[in-house]
């Protein structure tokens, strides 16, 4: 069983977001550590990217700062290694194609599987680009997460069937950032994706309440949280561990 | 094996959000089939002469040539067609497209502002609605254009992220594509993006070759020895090499901005200095650094200042089909100026990229050599900058 499975294993999953490196290093590690220590079940770290074409200001704002902070993929990739001495929840990257191409394909994952990483999540890299890296994904036991939308109509089913880890829902039309209302029918995409595969979905774009949490929480096996929580790291800098931890608690805490 | 979808040899592809992989389809089939329905064609064709004012002129620059004292040079006079640059060519056809589509609003980024005023020209001619996104610096630079792009009725939304370029309203544009699919249509400017746009906009460019390969052999009974065009994203380039390719002995030759100098980090000059990576749904050359953050590019031409190229130019460079060479701001000026003063021709500051390498080549090659550049675009909206550029301040 891959990591990311055991994420699903306690319940319903509450999956949240930081970029690495905003403001520094040295906070994204205190925030990581909260957010274990508060019930989060799978962590995704964002590497930050210049031109980041699916995310609204909020987190476009969090990649700024942090490449500003001078934060680079290596500087990363120490920073999970020194984590992952005692953080054991799974953790996934996100990040955009060319971080991970230019790379290289295989040092990039290959890294990943040494340091442990549990998934890549790459927004711009749809079904018909998979193989760019699923192939080295799947030598290297790291999960390239697949993404469903509300736009994707008949392509739900295709997609299912090949994915690994689990299925990010991608819940709302547009680019990341709170929303005060989801009005895209999960349940109907769930069920196509259960009809296809038995690997669990969880959804993001757009929750930042508890509420919201909640409700999403009926369909989908976890719910990802973003621009709720980099607003607050935004807001609180280098002090905001303590209110992410009690943010995630809240969240966490809401889809028990 | 990487999807072969819409790839010229390693290069292209379709690297975007899911959520757009159905619009994208979408245009496809709606493209395959009205490129070959006969009303689309007749009809498009019909606004390329009535209203665009196809073909147009390949002009004999005697003066400049005789200057010169090389080959004889003759001018792919884009700069006449109605709104002043080949950029109308792609958007007739994609707006056209978009309205068989059943779609009632265009969107589309734009550095200069050319791409903005033939976009905003198409959708007032068609009645639709009209987004424009233009970084900030470039409403700026290009304040004129701003105002054209209102004065047709479209809505300019002035990008504040990243370096406020060319670059940053594309990927603007794709954010609000993705928020708004429906009545939509992302009328992109250049071949480039994701596929199908580089093959349209390709398709639809490539009038400018089609009209110089007929009209150079009524005039001189041959094919020319090379093209020359200016290349951001390359449309025009690819526009004026297409019925070309398959003539091995025509040079083709695209002039990017090398800004400051290609040794300078103040460059736009993509084939020149960068590496292959993926960006705005393309894979291509692209100026970035060492772990594939995108490089903020500089050129004096608001129209050439994007970090990467169009995956076909990206192939014809690999293939050794087609030359990219690197041409600097101050020899883009001293162009600029040298044709308004020769021919009286006022050239745009991206298209003067291409007579400043021209003004190089001709003088060495023999006098029974032709080239033929493209003029992209006609230069009113630059004489504010160049005199700036110059020391002189001037009100426009």
């Amino acid at each position: 069983m891959s990591n990311i499975a055991k994420a699903f294993e306690g319940g319903k999953a509450f999956i949240p977001f930081v970029t690495c490196g905003d403001p520094d290093l040295e906070t994204t590690a205190k925030i990581v550590r909260e957010m274990a220590a508060n019930g989060a079940d799978l962590i995704e770290l964002g590497i930050p990217f210049s031109d980041p074409t699916a995310e609204g200001p909020v987190i476009q704002g969090a990649n700024i700062r942090a490449l500003s902070g001078g934060v680079t993929t290596d500087k990363i990739f120490d920073f999970v290694r020194e984590l992952r001495k005692d953080v054991s929840v799974p953790l996934v990257f996100m990040t955009y194609a060319n971080v991970v191409f230019s790379y290289g394909a295989e040092r990039f994952i290959g890294t990943c599987r040494q340091i442990g990483i549990d998934g890549l999540i790459l927004p711009d890299l749809p079904y018909e680009e998979k193989d760019e890296f699923l192939p080295v994904c799947r030598q290297y036991d790291v999960d390239l997460i697949s993404l469903i939308a509300p736009t994707s109509a008949d392509r739900a089913a295709m997609i299912a069937k090949d994915a690994d880890g689990f299925i990010y829902i991608v819940s709302s039309l547009g680019v990341t950032g709170e929303r005060a209302q989801i009005t895209t029918d999960i349940s109907k995409l769930v069920s196509v994706i259960r009809e296809n595969t038995s690997i669990p979905c969880a959804v993001g774009f757009g929750i930042s309440t508890p509420e919201q949490a909640k409700s999403m929480s009926q369909y989908a096996d976890g719910v990802i949280v973003g621009s709720a929580i980099v607003r607050k790291i935004a807001q609180y800098g280098k002090d905001s561990a303590a209110p992410v931890g009690e943010f995630v608690n809240k969240m966490k805490n809401a889809i028990r | 094996m990487t999807n072969p979808k819409g790839r010229f040899g390693i290069h292209g592809g379709q690297y975007i959000p899911e959520t757009l992989m159905n619009a994208v389809i979408e245009l496809e089939k709606a493209y395959e089939h009205y490129k070959n329905d006969p009303d689309f064609v007749r009809e498009l064709n019909e606004l390329l002469a009535n209203y665009a004012g196809r073909p147009s002129l390949l002009y004999y620059a005697d003066k400049l040539t005789k200057t010169l004292g090389g080959a004889k040079i003759y001018l792919k006079r884009e700069d006449l067609n109605h709104t002043g640059s080949h950029k109308i060519n792609n958007v007739l056809g994609q707006a056209l497209l978009a309205k068989k589509m059943g779609k009632t609003r265009l969107i589309a980024e734009t550095g200069a502002g050319q791409h903005g005023v033939a976009t905003a020209t198409a959708a007032a001619l068609l009645g639709m609605e009209c987004v424009v996104f233009m970084g900030e610096q470039d409403t700026k630079r290009q304040a004129l254009n701003v105002y054209r792009m209102r004065l047709l009725g479209a809505k300019v939304v002035p990008v504040t992220s990243g370096t406020a370029t060319l670059k940053d309203a594309v990927s603007e544009a794709m954010r609000e594509w993705t928020s708004r699919i429906d009545d939509t249509h992302y009328c992109l400017g250049s071949v480039m993006g994701p596929h199908p746009f580089p093959t349209i906009v390709r398709d639809f460019q490539a009038v400018i070759s089609k009209e110089a390969r007929e009209q150079i052999l009524e005039y001189e009974g041959r094919l020319p020895d090379a093209v020359i065009a200016c290349v951001g994203g390359g449309s025009n380039a690819i526009g004026s090499f297409y019925n070309f390719i398959n003539d091995k002995d025509v040079r083709l030759i695209g002039c990017e901005a090398a800004g400051r100098g290609i040794d300078t980090f103040e460059t736009a000059a993509t084939v020149n200095t960068g590496r292959v990576g993926i960006f705005h749904g393309m894979k291509s050359y692209f100026c970035q650094d060492e772990f594939g953050q995108i490089a903020p590019v500089y050129s004096i031409s608001a129209g050439l200042d994007y970090p990467g190229v169009g995956p076909e130019h990206a192939h014809l460079h690999d293939i050794g089909r087609a030359e990219y060479v690197p041409v600097t701001d101050d020899e883009a000026v001293d162009a600029f100026e040298f044709l308004s003063r020769t021919e009286g021709i006022i050239p745009a500051i991206e298209s003067a990229h291409a007579v400043a390498y021209a003004m190089k080549l001709a003088p060495t090659m023999d006098k029974d050599k032709i080239i033929i550049v493209t003029i992209s675009g006609r230069g009113d909206k630059d004489c504010a900058a160049i005199a700036r550029y110059r020391g002189e301040d001037i009100n426009e």
